[in-house]
């Protein structure tokens, strides 16, 4: 049986509203994945907890409230400091080019989308990214 | 050191791991399951069940609270269903659960359903096993109380608890799920709705009439308002009070010997099955259905052959 690709969606910061993330959450979950849904308003602590007990192979976070220059690092470096180096983050929001050149150069964010995004792509780039057999061959 | 060694140890993260490991099932699955099950048999297995929207998520958010107040270690396994369509699903149990924050004595699971029937039950006591080894003394698993999948998973805990939710009109929910059978303890949520008191009398009304789980046991009616926390401390009281009416009265050994038993045959008929599809080449199936559509071959003698075949190991 082929694995299933698991996704935590979430919504870090404080801004109200989740229409973006809900629209990919779907998408995914119309594309095959099992999509962990956590809702607003979540700190990064929030964000790696569920990343790390559920076991996921991508986190996508949807931030809209500009606050993506300190909360995206925040998510990655806790992420890494608890072992999970192998999680895939991409973003998703308001963001420029120059950030998010950063982001993605030196903050391990693999790929941020603009709002106009294709969630064809989105699912492609996922797709193609994780790594097919992640746990293969684990020493038990 | 092995992921279940580091798992044994307090290690979350390969706790998550091993799930996921035992969750997809086959050979590493059942090796893990093989080092971890002599670790079990130690946690009470509490299985929340009810209709969509009646307040599960946010109740058991609030008794895994309750719990660690009581000094309890808790783990939650939410089963949401999978697409039938896409094969994906959207697990959305946790958006309930954020107040149990960061506490390395609680550990959240969101699970699919992935289509199969019984498979999602053999997964769901695989977990169980999992993170019962992993030491918590809780477990708590949330289904929606719909169909045949949700009562496979409700017969695995010790402890089920069904959750009603006032203004269902007079078709209360447990008679059409047929759920009444399987309930330990009813709980009406939305307490704070104004039909509560009625649906409480319809429920014992239906508890008089109707067959219930356990003669010597009769489900207490409890009232609660998860949002606010309200009744909750005495749903505690309640689990408590029919794990220690299992063990004092003997039902615990029978009752875990009877699941024991009916897991033990669904595995046979599952490793069989395996068996089968490894070592009898696809074509060879194939052939033995031309077979019996053609009335050539019986479906038990064909079934027979089948099974010799995989015992045979020849292919
Ligand atoms: N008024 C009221 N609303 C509640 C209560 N418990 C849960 N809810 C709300 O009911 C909705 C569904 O809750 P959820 O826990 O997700 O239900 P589930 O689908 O059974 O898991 C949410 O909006 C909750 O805030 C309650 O006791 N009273
Ligand atoms: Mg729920």
């Amino acid at each position: 049986m082929e694995r299933k690709i698991r996704v935590l969606v979430a919504k870090p910061g404080l801004d109200g509203h989740d229409r973006g993330a809900k629209v990919i959450a779907r998408t995914l979950r119309d594309a095959g994945m099992e999509v962990i849904y956590t809702g607003l308003q979540q700190t990064p602590q929030m964000i790696v907890d569920a990343a790390l007990q559920e076991d996921v192979d991508v986190i996508g976070l949807s931030i809209l409230s500009g606050a993506h220059m300190t909360l995206l690092p925040k998510i990655t470096k806790l992420l890494r400091e608890n072992g999970g180096n192998d999680v895939l983050v991409v973003a998703g929001g308001i963001i420029s080019d120059a950030d998010a050149a950063i982001l993605q150069r030196e903050h391990g964010v693999a790929k941020v989308y603009g709002p106009g995004a294709s969630t064809n792509d989105i699912v492609d780039f996922i797709r193609s990214h994780i790594t097919p057999e992640r746990f293969a061959g684990a020493e038990l | 050191m092995g992921l279940i060694d580091a798992m044994l140890a307090g290690d979350r993260r390969a706790l998550a791991r091993t799930i996921s490991i035992v969750e997809h099932g086959g050979t590493d699955a059942q090796l893990a399951l093989g080092k971890l099950y002599r670790y079990t048999g130690q946690a009470h297995v509490v299985g929340v069940t009810g209709p969509p929207g009646a307040g599960k998520s946010t109740l058991v958010n609030e008794l895994a609270l309750e719990l660690r107040r009581r000094s309890a270690t808790v783990a939650i396994i939410a089963v949401d269903p999978t697409s039938p369509f896409t094969g994906g699903a959207i697990l959305g149990d946790r958006i309930r659960m954020q107040p149990l924050g960061h506490d390395p004595h609680i550990f959240v699971r969101s699970m699919a359903t992935r289509g199969q029937l019984g498979g999602v039950a053999r997964a769901t006591s695989d977990v169980v096993n999992v993170l019962d080894a992993a030491s918590f003394s809780t477990i708590i698993i949330e289904t929606v109380g719909a169909g045949q999948a949700e009562v496979e998973i409700a017969r695995q805990a010790h402890t089920t608890v069904v959750v009603e939710v006032p203004g269902q009109g007079d078709d209360v929910q447990a008679i059409k799920a047929g759920i009444l059978e399987i309930a330990d303890i009813f709980v009406v949520n939305k307490a704070d709705r104004e039909e509560a008191g009625k649906t409480q009398r319809q429920l014992q009304t239906m508890l008089q009439l109707g067959h219930t789980h356990d003669p010597q046991w009769s489900p207490p009616i409890l009232s609660t308002v998860a949002t606010s926390g309200k009744g909750v401390p005495e749903v505690v009281d309640a689990l408590a009070r029919h794990r220690r009416w299992l063990s004092e009265s003997g039902k615990l050994d029978t009752r875990e010997r009877e699941r024991v038993r009916r897991e033990l045959f669904q595995l046979v008929e599952y490793l069989i099955s395996e068996q089968i599809d490894q070592r009898v080449p696809a074509a060879d199936q194939t052939a033995l259905l031309d077979r019996i559509r053609a009335h050539r071959i019986d479906p038990y003698s064909a079934a027979k052959e089948l099974i010799q075949r995989a015992l045979d190991g020849t292919s």
